[in-house]
């Protein structure tokens, strides 16, 4: 009976197909992925079964846990309409340069009064030094921010605007600071906003877990 | 790619008495390459999904003083947010007399069953959760209670948020003195 000669083959698999793909993949994925913001403002929100994701460019109010308000204006092309127009109806008298500044900040943290001479400061404060915009009910300085968001809104869809406006807040913060955000947005006939929050399952079996899946069918 | 090809395919002959070169592959292994290469690509597709927050809707009434709103006794249960996450709760209103048996004491993982309970008892025209936040509880226990009304899909309008009363807190600071919470 003759041999059958079974030839040998080499167990070396050519390695760079595979390794072109994944690298190419990889490229995809880092330009792909947003750079997030550096968060100076750490903060860590509650969860909600809300799924609706979070618009990129919004009006942020941020609330620490220590009970500060930052404001951030997210919206470039009005930011400077709204700055400029808290500067005359504050009659804050800023400065061209330190009107630039003010623009050039990414969030805005500070009470009026001390607004100024942070400006001229050669250094930038901090987010963890600033005091945070008042809130409190004598002295709603985040009403008046807030009206000159809405007066550079102006004659504009006013549903963009709402769309925009987020409050943002550590789950330790107490109530009453959060009870203040809202007052200043109401006294401003804001009441539609919207609360940044981190994903979360609907838990099973309850209603809207239900309904949920009797949508689907 | 990778492999070159190194045999010294129809190149002119050495003398004999030159001496050759060590022929060494330029193959390499591209394993560990395509290991790393992957590590990071799944890196990357979790982060860019893991970290999208959300919004969530919210919807705060106008202030007016002539139009509030008549809720009947039989359908409405208050919510009171107390400190150190803990839920006060009672049906209609407070009476002087049983004070101590209508308010009661739960959490946040007990109040889902109360809700439920509370709307499937009520027909749905009467139905009324009045939340109340004391000051110091938390902006976290204000949105928790928000997403335990649409987990439990009660139909918005149903339920409000609302000042808390003196009673109310006084009720509270008893309670939590007597259950110790700091």
């Amino acid at each position: 009976m003759p041999k059958v000669k079974i030839p040998r083959k080499s167990t070396i698999v050519d390695m760079t197909a595979m390794c072109d793909v994944a690298f190419l993949l990889l490229t995809f994925f880092i330009l792909a992925t947003k750079q997030k913001p550096p968060e100076v403002l750490s903060v860590k929100t509650p969860t909600s079964v809300s799924s609706k994701a979070a618009p990129d460019k919004s009006i942020l109010i941020t609330l620490t846990k220590e009970g500060k308000v930052f404001l951030m204006l997210g919206d470039e092309t009005k930011k400077a309409a709204i700055i400029d127009d808290f500067n005359t109806t504050r009659g804050l008298q800023l400065t061209g340069a330190q009107l630039a500044k003010l623009k050039k900040a990414e969030y805005i943290g500070l009470p009026v009064n001390q607004l100024k001479s942070a400006l001229d400061a050669p250094q930038e404060i901090p987010a963890s030094l600033m005091a945070g915009i008042p809130t409190d009910s004598t002295n709603n300085e985040l009403s008046f921010w807030m009206r000159s968001v809405t007066n550079a809104y102006k004659g504009e869809d006013q549903r963009l605007l709402q769309d925009m406006i987020l409050v943002k807040g550590d789950g330790d913060a107490l109530y009453p600071i959060f009870k203040s955000v809202k007052e200043a947005l109401k006294a401003n006939e804001i009441f539609k906003f919207r609360i940044v929050t981190e994903g979360e399952q609907v838990p099973a079996g309850s209603e809207l877990y239900k309904t949920g899946k009797e949508d689907k069918k | 790619m990778a492999e070159m090809d190194t045999s010294s395919g129809g190149g002119h002959k050495k003398g004999p008495g030159v001496k050759k070169g060590k022929k060494l592959s330029t193959r390499v292994d591209l394993t560990p390459m395509v290991d790393l290469g992957f590590l990071l690509i799944t890196f990357f597709v979790f982060t860019t999904t893991m970290a999208q927050s959300t919004a969530m809707p919210m919807n705060e009434p106008k202030d007016d003083l002539e139009k509030q709103m008549k809720v009947k006794n039989s359908g409405a249960m208050t919510i009171l947010l107390g400190k150190g996450n803990q839920v006060y709760y009672y049906y209609g209103q407070l009476m002087p007399e049983t004070i101590s048996q209508d308010f009661k004491s739960t959490t946040f993982k007990g109040i889902r069953e109360l809700i439920l309970e509370k709307k499937k008892a009520t027909p749905i025209d009467d139905l009324m959760y009045i939340i109340k936040s004391d000051d110091n509880s938390t902006f976290k226990n204000a949105i928790d209670i928000l997403d335990e009304m649409v987990i439990s899909a009660v139909p918005p309008g149903h339920y409000a948020e609302v000042p808390m009363l003196p009673v109310e807190k006084m009720l509270i600071n008893e309670t939590e003195k007597a259950n110790g919470i700091k």
